[in-house]
């Protein structure tokens, strides 16, 4: 592959969509209510969307006609750069939205720099998706202020969820090598950049619904190295179930 | 009001429904139109939203991304026709709660085609183009029921409907001209769901208690033997295209009468579903009863921010 870099790149990206959408996909039909069911489903379908854009690409570059599905179903789990967050189960309802909140305000500060990419292909996704990902941003957030203002228990609950992801959250702005070059090259975006205005905007959000902000001195990583946590397996051998058992076949 | 006035209004009322006019929401309707249509309404919106759990089962183990994109959003407009569905029936002064209690105590019912479970893809294709084909027919004629509101429910699902059985035709297709493995899980659908497809019309019309009465309010344009009539002609050459037999030895054209003959529906299987004892029965029913307890606190938490916020607006204000 003449791009292995910036292949890596976009599946360090990527992944996280197919990830998180395969986790959110996981839900649909068992909603609190049917207008919040039918909101995460968009947000699933928007992040799958989003998904297949960047793997058409990514197939592109490696070539030997590759396709999106050989890029989202036939690889092994260290082969996955998804982050550790997007991973992590559907535990209750603050669970889903403390990691989807944590996911959001990450996703966008990144789509604002990565709509000004040196790569056409990857701006003109980031421009698109930007749309989608403020509406993910702004559905989840409303959601922390009704979880963590409304009552005792969904207080408890929600904080519960913050306290338990919070760990995830700094291996957002890891650089691997891979991302390094790419940013050399002004196609990739230094995420290690955007921590401060990430921390900044997510206490924000957390005071104004009265949920303590964590302090943790110990954070998780190795998402974007391949390393992931143990929920990983599981959610591949749901999604890769039909190309594993029927190879080679269309469908 | 004297029994003379309303004996008037039933008049006026009946002679609205033989000129074709909609009845709307404010207007005076018999008792028993409302609760028949508040059933009615309510059972096609239970159904969908039951509906979305056997193909929602799949979507984490779609095949393809193409595939997987077009059945979230498949089972996403399905909950969006439960929302105007019930939309419409709480036009007539039922709640959303009480319409969602009925179905969790089992008062209300819904479409027994969902409690067949879904088992592999091809079963995805079939519920489209199958399920859906049947719910087309049903729903088509409903586009010119007398109740306004879900007149126009319908003719939006319907158009959504269509495009959705023409997917799963499609599903099926793309197996059938696939490999041998791919097309036997395409006749292994078509063998399970066939059956339970044609029962979606309902009892035959001799044992339809409700028939005699929808037909003559219009909420019934044709009987339950008329519309099973009109499914099996049009998806006999369907399945003629995609190179599938169906399992009923007995079907055959009868050129005189210009229709398909087909063989006896199961009924005691029919019955059997219905009453509460088909091979998914009490996982729907968990399911959908777990999603609405386990979402109590998620409801509560709304409810007890807006009050909060209200509260603030008017202290403001004040």
């Amino acid at each position: 592959m003449k791009d292995k870099n910036l292949y890596n790149y976009i599946l360090g990206i990527a992944d996280n969509s197919l990830i998180l959408g395969q986790r959110l996909g996981e839900l649909c039909g068992h909603g609190p209510n049917l207008e919040t069911d039918i909101a995460l489903t968009n947000i699933s379908l928007d992040l799958f969307g989003q998904t297949r854009s960047y793997y058409q690409y990514a197939a592109k570059i490696a070539g030997n006609d590759k396709t999106e599905d050989d890029v989202a179903f036939l690889r092994i789990e260290r082969e996955y750069r998804n982050v550790l967050l997007v991973e992590q189960p559907n535990t209750h309802f603050g669970y889903v939205i403390a990691r989807q909140f944590l996911f959001d305000t990450f996703h966008l500060l990144l789509m604002e720099k990565l709509q000004n990419s040196g790569d056409e292909h990857l701006a003109a996704i980031a421009k698109k998706g930007i749309k989608e990902v403020s509406y993910h941003h702004r559905f989840s957030g409303d959601w922390i202020k009704r979880l963590g203002d409304g009552t005792d228990e969904s207080h408890e609950k929600i904080q519960e969820a913050i306290d338990g992801l919070w760990r995830y959250t700094d291996e957002l702005f890891h650089v691997t090598e891979d991302d390094a070059l790419v940013i050399e090259a002004g196609i990739g975006v230094n995420v290690s950049q955007l921590k401060e205005e990430y921390y900044k905007q997510v206490s924000e959000i957390l005071t104004e619904a009265t949920l303590t902000v964590p302090e943790n001195k110990y954070f998780a990583k190795g998402g974007k190295e391949g390393v992931h946590t143990e929920q990983m397996g599981y959610i591949l051998a749901e999604l890769q179930y039909m190309q594993r058992t029927y190879p080679n076949m269309n469908w | 009001m004297s029994e003379k006035e309303v004996k008037n209004l039933e008049a006026i009322f009946e002679t609205r429904i033989a000129r074709d006019e909609k009845i709307e929401p404010k207007d005076w309707m018999p008792e028993k139109y409302r609760q028949t249509h508040i059933r009615q309404i309510s059972q096609h919106a239970h159904s969908e939203v039951v509906g979305m759990l056997p193909e929602g089962n799949w979507i984490t183990r779609a095949p393809s991304l193409r595939r997987k994109v077009a059945l979230l959003a498949k089972v996403q407009d399905e909950g969006g026709h439960g929302l105007y569905l019930y939309s419409a029936a709480e036009t007539l002064g039922i709640s959303r709660e009480e319409m969602y209690e009925q179905l969790h105590t089992g008062k209300a019912k819904y479409s027994s085609i969902f409690n067949y479970p879904a088992i592999t893809w091809a079963d995805i294709g079939a519920i489209g183009w199958l399920v859906d084909g049947a719910a087309i027919i049903n729903q088509v004629a409903l586009c010119n029921t007398s109740f306004g509101p879900y007149a126009r429910a319908m003719v939006r699902i319907c158009k959504e409907e269509s495009f959705h059985q023409r997917q799963g035709y499609e599903i099926l297709l793309t197996l059938c001209n696939g490999t041998p493995e791919q097309k036997a899980m395409a006749q292994d659908a078509l063998n399970r769901w066939w059956w339970p497809s044609l029962m979606m019309f309902g009892p035959r019309d001799a044992e339809s208690p409700h028939t005699e009465q929808s037909m003559k309010w219009k909420l019934k344009r044709k009987t339950n033997d008329e519309l099973r009539q009109q499914f099996i002609d049009q998806t006999v050459p369907q399945a003629e295209i995609l190179g599938i037999t169906i399992p009923d030895p007995d079907l055959k054209w009868n050129d005189t009468l210009k229709k398909y003959d087909f063989g006896e529906i199961d009924w005691d299987e029919f019955w059997q579903v219905v009453k509460g004892h088909g091979p998914c029965n009490k996982e729907r029913m968990n399911a959908r009863v777990s999603a609405w307890e386990n979402g109590a606190w998620v409801r509560d938490a709304a409810m007890a921010y807006a009050e909060k916020q209200e509260k603030k607006k008017v202290a403001k204000a004040s």
